[in-house]
Order: C-alpha cells, then sequence, then structure tokens
C-alpha cells in the first residue's frame, strides 16, 4: 500500500490499535469520536470493576454479620443520572454532527454509481464507463456515490473512510466521503447475501470465498490525471500480467463466470471452452435473422457490448451489456484463445 | 370453571404441606397434564436448555469454520444455515422464555405468596404451544434449514431456497407462548399479591417479570404479523416487501426490529431481575435505590419501543429518523447505568458471601459495562456506519445476551436450584466452573470487538488473512467455555443423582421464597402468608428466618 | 415475613381439609387458587384485556403499513377502493355493530342469571356472525371473478373456489392506475384475517353456548360471557376501523357529486 499524505489539510490522527488505516478526510472525525467513547468506556469499567472487586473483598461477610439498612444518598443518586444525561447529549450531537458531513454532498462532487448484486460490484463514472471490481476515485475530490441493487439488500462498506450504505433493490441510497490519501483500500459488502452452492472463486482475485464474504472490490485513490486518464481509456493490464491473465482475471472480476463456464460445464450462457474460432449456430428469430457466425474477435466484441445483437441457439437473452474497453475485451478474447 | 382434575393433588390431598411438589404425584402423566406451575417451569427448563445444546453446538461448528481462512470444515451455504440455525433456535427457542418460563415460573408465586398463577391452564397451554414452535423449526432444520440469518430480511428471505416458512412458523407460533405468558404475569402479580405485599415491597425480580410481560404482550404480536406477511409474500407473492410489485423491502426492516428491539429487553431485563435478587442476598443487604431501580425497569421497557431503527442507520433511511433514533437511543442508556451504579454502590459496607451464584452476578457487573458502554459506539450515528454489521455488533450483543442475560439465567439456575430440586450441588466445583466459564466467554468475544473495528464484517464465511489470528484466538476460547459448560452440566446432572439435601433456606436469604420449605409444597406456602416486611429488609428479618433451617 | 394464616383463607378450607372432597366448601367453577370469586373474576378480566392489548398491536402493523402505500400510491387507493361494494361493507358494519349489541346484552342477562334469555342473545349474536361471512364470501367471490387478487395474481379472473382462471371474463386490472395490486393485497390481507378472528368467535361462541345450556352460569358466574363479549367487541372495533379505510377512501355521498 502507498501511504501518501497529500495537501489535505487534515493530518489523521494515529489510528487506535484497532482501527484500519484511514484514506478520507471524514474518517479521521469519526476516529477521534470513537476514541473518545473508547477511552471513557475503559474508565468506567475499569472503575466499577476495580470497586465491586475491592468491596467484595473489604466487605466479606463476618461471622458477626450485622444486619443494616441500606442508607440513602439522594444527591448521589441525582448526579449519577443527571449527569450521564448531559453525557449523552454531547455524545449525540458529536456523532450527528460528523455524521452529516458523510449524508450532504456538495453541487460539484464526482458522481459514481455503485450496483451491489450477487456477488460483486459494478462501478459506473460520470462519462458512462462501467468496471467491475475495481473503483479509481481522484485524491481529494468529494465523491458522492449512488448506491442500488440488483437483486437482494447488500452493503457498500468502505472501513478505510469509515464509511456504509445498504444497497437496496427498487431505490437509491447515498454515501459521501472524500479520499484524501493514495493508495488502495478495499470494499466489503456489509450486508448478508447468500452465497452459492459449491465453492467457487470469488470475482476479486485474492479476495475471500462464500459469496457475502467474497464480494469484494477494491478502491483505488489515484492523482486527479491519472484518474482522467484512467475514465477516458479504461484500465491498463496490471503489471507483470500477459494478455491472457488478464483476460482470465476480468472473465472473474465482471462475473462473466457466473454464467460462462471455462471446462465445458452448460451455464446459463455458453461455455467458452474451444469456443473461439468456431462455427456457432444462433436462434435467428432473436439475432436479426443471422443464423449462423464465427466465434472471432468481431463477434466477441459485439457480444460484450451488445449481447441482445446475437443470441445463441438453446440460451436465453438474459446477458446484460457491459462497457468494457477495447484493451479488457481484447485481454479477455486472448483468454478465450486458450480454452481449447 | 371446570374443576381441577384430582390426579394433580396424588395421595396427600391438595392442601397437604408434608409432601413436597415433586413427590405430591407420581409418573409422566402427572408431569404431562400438570398445572403446577413448579412442574411446569421445570419442563420448560429442560426444554430451554436442550435448544441451548443445540444452538450452542450450532455456534462451535461456526467458529471451527472460522478458524481458518478458507474453507475448514463446511462450504458456504452450510454456513450460512449453521450461524441462522444458532441465532433463531437461541433467540426464539432459548433466551426469549429462559428466564421468564423457566426461574420465573418457578420463582413467581413464591414471590406474592400465592399457590399458582393466575390461569394455571393457560400456563401448560403456553408450554405446549412453545413446544409446537419448535417442532417446526426442528422441521425446517431437517427438511433443508434456512440460510437467512435470524433476521430473515427481504428480499433475501423471499426469494432464497430452503425451508423458510417452517422455520418462521415456528418463530410465529412460539411467539403465542410468549404472549400468553406475558399476559399470565402480569394478572398474576396485580391479583396475587398476599395480604401485605405491596408494591413497594414487590421483590425486584418481579418488577424485572412485570415490566418484561408488558413487552412480552405488546411487542410480540407486532413480529407475529411481520412473520405472518413474510410467510405469505413467500407464498402468495403477496408484493408488500417486493420493489418489482411496488412493495418497499425496507419497510421489512421497520416492522421486524419493532419487535425485536423491545425483545432484547425482554432478554436483559428479567436477568438484571435476578442480579437484584443475587446482590440482594449475597450481600444481605437491601438494593441500593430500590425505587431508582424498579423504576428504570419500567423506563427501559416504555424506551425500548421507541428506539428500533437504531438497527437500520445505513438502511437508507432520511436523515431525519436516523437522528431521532440516534437521540433516544442515547436516553436508553440512563436507565441502565443507573441500575450498575446502584448495584455496585449496594456492595459498599455490605456483608458479602463470594458463593457460586454471586460470582456469576459479579460477573454480570463486569460483562454489562463492557456490553452496555459498547452500545454508545452503537447508538452514536458517525460511529455506528463503520461498526455497523461487523463483529464489533456481534461482540457487543453477545456481551449483553451471553454475558449479562445468561450469566444471570445460570446464577439464578445456581441460586434456585435447592429449592427447585431439594439438593445442593457440588460447591467447589461450581467455582471451578465459574472461572472457566468466565475466561471462555470473555476470550471468545472480547477479540471480536477489535475484528469489528478493523472492518471484519458479520456473517462471513471466510475472511482475509489479517483477521486469522484474532479468529484463531475466539475459537480456541469457545473450546474453553464449551469444557466449561458442559461440566456445569455434569455438575448439576450429578447433584440429582447424589447430591446433599438442601436445607431450608441454604444462602441465608430473607427473600420471601426461601420462606417456604425446600423443595416447597404443592401450594408454595404451608399456609397462606402475609408479609409484614420487604423481602430485602435484612435488618428487620429475624435470625430464624435468615438461618439455614 | 410471618406466616399466619388469615381468617379469609378459611373460607373454602383446603388446609388440611378433606381429602375425599376438597372442594366441598366453594363451588367447582372458583379455582383453588383464589381467595374469592370476584378475585377470579377481576383477575379473568384483566387477563382477557391485556389479551386484547396484543390482538390491537397485531393488527396495528398492518394499519401502519396501510398508512405508508396509502400515502406513497394515494390515487392507487381510491381506484381500488371504488371497486369494493360499498352497499355489501356497509351492510356487514351494521351486522357486527349489531351483534356487538346482541353479545351486550347476553352477558347483561346472564349477570342475572336468566339462562334462556341468555341463549338468545348468544344465538342472535352467533347468526349476525355467519351472516357476517355469508356477505363477506359474495364479495371476495365478486374480487375473484374481476382478477382483483393480491400479489402474483392481480389481473387475471379467478373461480374462488376451484382458483382455475375464468376464460372469456374480463378483468378491470388494466385499467387501474399502477400499483393497485398493493391495495388488494392489503384488503385481502386485513379483511382475511379480520375473517379468522370472525370464525374463531364464531367457534367460541358456540362453546358458550353449549356450556349456558348445559347450567354452567348463574349469577355469581358468568366470566366467560363476559370476557367472551369482549374479544367479540374488539373483532367489531376492528372493522369499524377496516370499512371506512378500505371502502370509503374518496367517497363523495350522492347529492354532492358535482
Amino acid at each position: 500500500m502507498i501511504h501518501l499524505d497529500l495537501l489535505s489539510g487534515l493530518t489523521p490522527p494515529p489510528a487506535a490499535f484497532d482501527l484500519p488505516p484511514a484514506i478520507a478526510v471524514e474518517s479521521s472525525q469519526v476516529d477521534w469520536l470513537y476514541n473518545m467513547i473508547y477511552y471513557v468506556s475503559i474508565f468506567f469499567t475499569v472503575v466499577i470493576t476495580a470497586l465491586m472487586l475491592y468491596w467484595v473483598r473489604k466487605y466479606r461477610r463476618q461471622k458477626t454479620d450485622k444486619r443494616m439498612e441500606t442508607p440513602h444518598y439522594p444527591r448521589l443518586e441525582i448526579a449519577w443520572t443527571v449527569i450521564p444525561c448531559f453525557f449523552v447529549v454531547f455524545l449525540f450531537h458529536a456523532g450527528f454532527k460528523v455524521f452529516m458531513t458523510q449524508a450532504i454532498a456538495a453541487q460539484d462532487a464526482l458522481e459514481i454509481r455503485v450496483r451491489g448484486q450477487k456477488w460483486f460490484w459494478s462501478f459506473k463514472y460520470p462519462n458512462g464507463r462501467e468496471e467491475n471490481s475495481h473503483l479509481y476515485l481522484p485524491v481529494n475530490k468529494q465523491v458522492k456515490f449512488l448506491l442500488s441493487s440488483s437483486d437482494v439488500i447488500h452493503a457498500f462498506f468502505v472501513p478505510g473512510a469509515r464509511a456504509k450504505k445498504d444497497c437496496v433493490p427498487g431505490m437509491y441510497t447515498t454515501l459521501v466521503f472524500t479520499p484524501n490519501v493514495l493508495g488502495e483500500t478495499p470494499v466489503y459488502c456489509a450486508e448478508y447475501c447468500g452465497a452459492p452452492l459449491g465453492y467457487p472463486e470469488p470475482a476479486l482475485e485474492g479476495a475471500p470465498h462464500g459469496g457475502h464474504s467474497a464480494m469484494m472490490a477494491m478502491i483505488h485513490v489515484v492523482p486527479q490525471d491519472e484518474f482522467d486518464k484512467f475514465i477516458k481509456e479504461g484500465p491498463k493490464r496490471p503489471e507483470g500480467l500477459t494478455d491472457a491473465e488478464w483476460g482470465k482475471q476480468l472473465y472473474r472480476q465482471n462475473a462473466c463466470i457466473t454464467c460462462h463456464s471455462v471446462d465445458g460445464a452448460k451455464g446459463t450462457g455458453p461455455t467458452w471452452k474451444g469456443m473461439f474460432g468456431k462455427p456457432v449456430e444462433l436462434n435467428a428469430a432473436l439475432s436479426g435473422g443471422v443464423g449462423n457466425v464465427t466465434a472471432d474477435e468481431e463477434y466477441v466484441h459485439e457480444s460484450i457490448l451488445k449481447p441482445q445483437a446475437k443470441v445463441v441457439m438453446g440460451f436465453n437473452p438474459v446477458m446484460p451489456p457491459y462497457t468494457l474497453s477495447d484493451k479488457q475485451i481484447d485481454a479477455i478474447i486472448a483468454y478465450m484463445k486458450t480454452l481449447e | 370453571m371446570a374443576a381441577i382434575t384430582t390426579d394433580q393433588h396424588g395421595h396427600g390431598g391438595h392442601g397437604d404441606p408434608n409432601v413436597d411438589y415433586l413427590h405430591v404425584s407420581k409418573g409422566i402423566w402427572s408431569w404431562i397434564y400438570t398445572l403446577d406451575h413448579k412442574r411446569i417451569g421445570i419442563l420448560y427448563l429442560v426444554s430451554v436448555i436442550t435448544f441451548f445444546i443445540v444452538a450452542g453446538l450450532a455456534a462451535l461448528l461456526v467458529r471451527i469454520e472460522l478458524f481458518t481462512p478458507g474453507r475448514t470444515i463446511v462450504d458456504p451455504d452450510t454456513y450460512n444455515r449453521l450461524f441462522t440455525l444458532h441465532g433463531v433456535v437461541m433467540v426464539f427457542l432459548f433466551i426469549i422464555p429462559a428466564i421468564p418460563a423457566s426461574l420465573g415460573n418457578f420463582v413467581l408465586p413464591m414471590m406474592l405468596g400465592a399457590k399458582d398463577v393466575a390461569f394455571p391452564r393457560l400456563n401448560l397451554l403456553s408450554y405446549y404451544i412453545y413446544l409446537l414452535g419448535s417442532c417446526f423449526a426442528i422441521y425446517s432444520l431437517i427438511s433443508g434449514a434456512v440460510d437467512t440469518g435470524w433476521t430473515f430480511y427481504t428480499p433475501y428471505s423471499t426469494t432464497t431456497n430452503g425451508a423458510v416458512i417452517a422455520m418462521v412458523l415456528g418463530a410465529f407460533i412460539a411467539g403465542f407462548s410468549s404472549i400468553l405468558t406475558g399476559v399470565n404475569f402480569i394478572t398474576t402479580i396485580h391479583k396475587l399479591r398476599a395480604p401485605g405485599l405491596t408494591w413497594s415491597r414487590l421483590p425486584l425480580f418481579l418488577w424485572a417479570i412485570y415490566a418484561t410481560s408488558i413487552l412480552q404482550v405488546l411487542a410480540t404480536p407486532v413480529l407475529a404479523i411481520t412473520l405472518l406477511l413474510l410467510m405469505l409474500e413467500r407464498t402468495f407473492g403477496i408484493g408488500i416487501f417486493d420493489p418489482h410489485k411496488g412493495g418497499d423491502p425496507v419497510l421489512f426492516q421497520h416492522f421486524f426490529w419493532f419487535y425485536s428491539h423491545p425483545a432484547v429487553y425482554i432478554m436483559i431485563l428479567p436477568g438484571m431481575g435476578i442480579i437484584n435478587e443475587l446482590i440482594s442476598t449475597f450481600s444481605h443487604r437491601k438494593i441500593m435505590g430500590y425505587r431508582a431501580v424498579f423504576i428504570s425497569s419500567l423506563a427501559l421497557a416504555l424506551f425500548s419501543f421507541l428506539v428500533w431503527a437504531h438497527h437500520m442507520f445505513t438502511s437508507g433511511m432520511s436523515e431525519y429518523a436516523n437522528m431521532v433514533f440516534s437521540a433516544l437511543t442515547f436516553l436508553v442508556a440512563i436507565p441502565s447505568g443507573v441500575k450498575v451504579f446502584n448495584w455496585t454502590g449496594t456492595l459498599y459496607k455490605a456483608s458479602i458471601w463470594a458463593a457460586s451464584p454471586m460470582l456469576y452476578a459479579l460477573a454480570f457487573l463486569f460483562q454489562f459495562c463492557i456490553g452496555g458502554l459498547t452500545g454508545l459506539f452503537l447508538g452514536m450515528l458517525a460511529t455506528d456506519i463503520h461498526l455497523h454489521d461487523t463483529y464489533f455488533v456481534v461482540a457487543h450483543f453477545h456481551y449483553v445476551m451471553v454475558g449479562s442475560t445468561v450469566f444471570a439465567f445460570w446464577g439464578g439456575l445456581h441460586y434456585w436450584w435447592p429449592k427447585i430440586t431439594g439438593k445442593m450441588y457440588d460447591e467447589g466445583t461450581a467455582k471451578k466452573v465459574f472461572w472457566i466459564v468466565f475466561v471462555g466467554y470473555n476470550g471468545v468475544f472480547l477479540p471480536q470487538f477489535v475484528l469489528g473495528s478493523r472492518g471484519m464484517p458479520r456473517r462471513y464465511y471466510d475472511y482475509l488473512p489479517q483477521f486469522e489470528f484474532l479468529h484463531k484466538v475466539s475459537t480456541m476460547f469457545s473450546w474453553v467455555l464449551a469444557v466449561g459448560l458442559f461440566w456445569m452440566l455434569f455438575m448439576f446432572i450429578q447433584s440429582l443423582r447424589n447430591g446433599k439435601k438442601a436445607p431450608r433456606n441454604p444462602w441465608n436469604s430473607a427473600g420471601y421464597e426461601w420462606g417456604t420449605p425446600t423443595p416447597p409444597p404443592l401450594e408454595n406456602f404451608t399456609s397462606p402468608p402475609t408479609f409484614t416486611r420487604g423481602p430485602y429488609d435484612y435488618h428487620l428479618a429475624t435470625d430464624a428466618e435468615i438461618a439455614e433451617d | 415475613m410471618t406466616t399466619e394464616a388469615t381468617a379469609d383463607h378459611d373460607e373454602h378450607g383446603e388446609h388440611g381439609g378433606d381429602p375425599e372432597h376438597p372442594h366441598a366448601d366453594h363451588p367447582k367453577w372458583l379455582q383453588h387458587h383464589w381467595d374469592t370469586p370476584a378475585q377470579q373474576f377481576d383477575a379473568a378480566k384483566l387477563g382477557m384485556w391485556a389479551f386484547l392489548g396484543q390482538e390491537l398491536l397485531f393488527f396495528s402493523g398492518l394499519f401502519v403499513a396501510y398508512a405508508i402505500y396509502r400515502t406513497w400510491f394515494g390515487e392507487a387507493f381510491a381506484a381500488g377502493s371504488h371497486e369494493l361494494n360499498r352497499t355489501m361493507g356497509a351492510a356487514n358494519t351494521c351486522v357486527l355493530l349489531f351483534s356487538s349489541l346482541t353479545a351486550a346484552l347476553g352477558v347483561r342477562s346472564s349477570q342475572l342469571g336468566k339462562k334462556n334469555e341468555t341463549t338468545i342473545w348468544i344465538v342472535l349474536t352467533i347468526g349476525c356472525a355467519f351472516a357476517f361471512l355469508v356477505v363477506k364470501y359474495f364479495e371476495y367471490q365478486a374480487k375473484f371473478h374481476h382478477g382483483l387478487l393480491p400479489g402474483t395474481f392481480f389481473g387475471t379472473p379467478r373461480d374462488m373456489l376451484t382458483f382455475e382462471p375464468l376464460v372469456g371474463a374480463h378483468s378491470p386490472a388494466a385499467e387501474l392506475p399502477n400499483h393497485t395490486n398493493v391495495f388488494f393485497s392489503l384488503y385481502f390481507i386485513m379483511t382475511g384475517l379480520h375473517a379468522l378472528h370472525v370464525i374463531i368467535g364464531i367457534g367460541i361462541w358456540i362453546w358458550i353456548l353449549k356450556r349456558n345450556l348445559r347450567g354452567d352460569f348463574s349469577k355469581r358466574y358468568f366470566t366467560p360471557v363476559d370476557i367472551t363479549a369482549l374479544y367479540w367487541h374488539l373483532v367489531d372495533l376492528v372493522w369499524i376501523y377496516l370499512f371506512p379505510m378500505m371502502y370509503l377512501i374518496d367517497y363523495v355521498p350522492p347529492g354532492h357529486r358535482g
């Protein structure tokens, strides 16, 4: 992870030993509150427990057990009822103030649409580019996320930003934060959404398994110019990977794996094993009258961007369109070529 | 009303004070058809302990799976069914009925100076309704189980496969048991107090049961309608929670938590009630601030209805709603704090005997501090956004539900064991068991606060390597806890088989229930009592009353 | 704590009493843990009121759902309401109100120990309840024939008993505003649940009738009649809310329609 604290104006405090590294402006405010409650809690727990243990020992029952009436301390009782009232009002206010900074976006905030679905994340940039499993954000720019779900309730959780919001089917929710530290930070799904049968690989490489727990994405906070370049051109092939290896990654990140097998097994969509370069029988009625085609580069390119244009015989037209860049599609094609 | 059948009165006649309730009638039918609140309490006790073991085993399996990243013993789908099983059985079949219906049933009439509860037949019916509900839950388990989590959020629960309807029906039916028990206890406390037992002399355990019963009666029906709507949605596609049909999935959450938040007070209030009894008896003192304590029980019951959406801060509710519920949630902290201060203050200049039941009460104080204070993190909006749906929440609620409520249950079980069975358990063993349970329990859940703050979400089958160490620690301590609990069970079984005969008042308590023989006769008292002092007035109680025999 | 017995408790002499006839001194309807009939009666009433409290909360969830969806889909709710038969709804309202009256009169006559008069009032109450269900049957049947059904079934006319789609029947569903299916989902759940409570009430009244004919009740003991009537009044009260909420949305009386 690269950590460069740039011109954010607010130095994040050292995280408590149990908080993840902060990557957003709001994180430090949340952390301050967290630490405050943490120390108050430790204090009270220690005091009560110490008093308890001390008095249990000091006033242990003697043979001469004098049974006394319990004395009253009305002023003490009033104090310990009223003072906590003030304290909790302060706690509420402090928390509410910070909360509102994560709720309200400035007019010129960068708007990112996030869609959660079993079991991967989809991101859409203002220029229409769509990527799955990886999100690029420019540093020091406030982001307003528009969240939704295609199926069940998910939750978009960015521990580094201390931010979380449910993604609910049928409605949009919003989340706001300003990343101010370069580097990578994970996104988890924080609303239970089930798991597939068996033990398939997760969409994001290196993520855990198991559906809900596999539903991870990675945020890359980059300098503004790099971000601009990215949303224009799309992601670059990661260092050290061949095109085919990158294609294999993309196959998982974009959840092609959900419907298209690579070992010949029949799924919701046709298997890629041995498909590239061979003739494909189409459902002519759904494919504009075309009955046959060769599965070449052009066919694959079209099928990814406009999947409803040509539907293979024996399958339903259920594939959603993907906005992948030419480079990404080339990588996928390279991967397909390895699947004889 | 038709007369009670004479079977129940057995050979000694129903007024004979020389025969205790366990021997007044014999044979399995005398238990199946019993109208005696004490026997019904025992029936519940056996059932809740059985379900605790079932759900506890599920938890052990969950923790074993989490011992290593990746697949350890089960697949993700099975894992999801295991943690759902743990939650549903623990919440609906163990913790909600445990203290009120088992210990409460047993002790309530005795603490009032009454012969039985207001509606003995309704009491037995409540038990059988509970069993019927549990049958549906068991049927669900063996026909595919459920993978929704105990919260059944839509639209996942309306679209997933599995025996959801059977499980939900089980919870629905068990809810009626809870409601009828509540109706019974409210009426009993109002109408069956012996002469001299004014409201200001009411034992604090009964104040707690009273507040709990109000919650059971008023909150549980909302769960019933929520589960009914869920079942209708699953079978008939009604569309109330389905966005494709104009419905709202978040509405389910509002309905669900409108019950389930008061439900957690149904769980904790009786536990707090027991702590009052334990601290008082083992300090030989009236609880400090008696009035403040019972008022805070009623206040908790009232406030518990106002805070449900603090479970939903990230659900997409408006900022206004979030603000209101956060503010109300902090209000709930005050009565809880008042109680903790009063319990601690009771120890000052008292006369303390740290017998095994008292150890559980002291552990309660420590663990309730942790559980309650971690609630502050979750009531505050800014921090909750980070901590919601992480292991921090799991640790918080296990500290209040297990570290507090269940420890109180175990404390109460130890405390009233002699009264229920007429036998003592081995005190030396009990103390060793306590320490193993205490260490095991805290070892499981304390690390989970850290896991959660570091970002580990809950209900996860698998995790990144950075979380492995704390998961391993938590799992290993779960084995310690399991050993402790099995030893506790064994200790109690040994007590039944060859425990020493218990004296009338082994704990030298001034409580009303200790004024009856141990074990008590069928109608609890040798002759109907009149109370001339409060149950915690140790300075007024005579030496004869406090003595063991 | 003293444990002296006081004079009151010997009233029914169960302490050291004759084991052959343990209840010799008090009537068989007085349970052994109560000191006086008044205490038992008060307890029964308190218990029933607590139970009614929870019944109210049970329905209240549906009222809340109704309020929310009506706010969001006002037009759909008005349109759905227009499809209901107001005459039948009003008739059912009168029937239930009248049955509450007969139930209350039944309690009164039972209090006075008038067994035969009580029988008449109970029979009338049961009769009204059946009348309610009959009207409900015809109402539901009309909804089925028009395909005005909850959830996924909205839009297809069906036969009520066989549930088969009706060939050639036309459903007004297509002309109704969006989300009218939500109105009908709530309509069926709320009136259905209410009808279930009416059926349960009939069962309980029949049992009370049987006990009355058997001579179980008297001036001293009429508690079951009283608490059954309490339950019945709640069933009536729920309908009093359901009727305007379901049938009278956007209702303009004749003579005021512009």
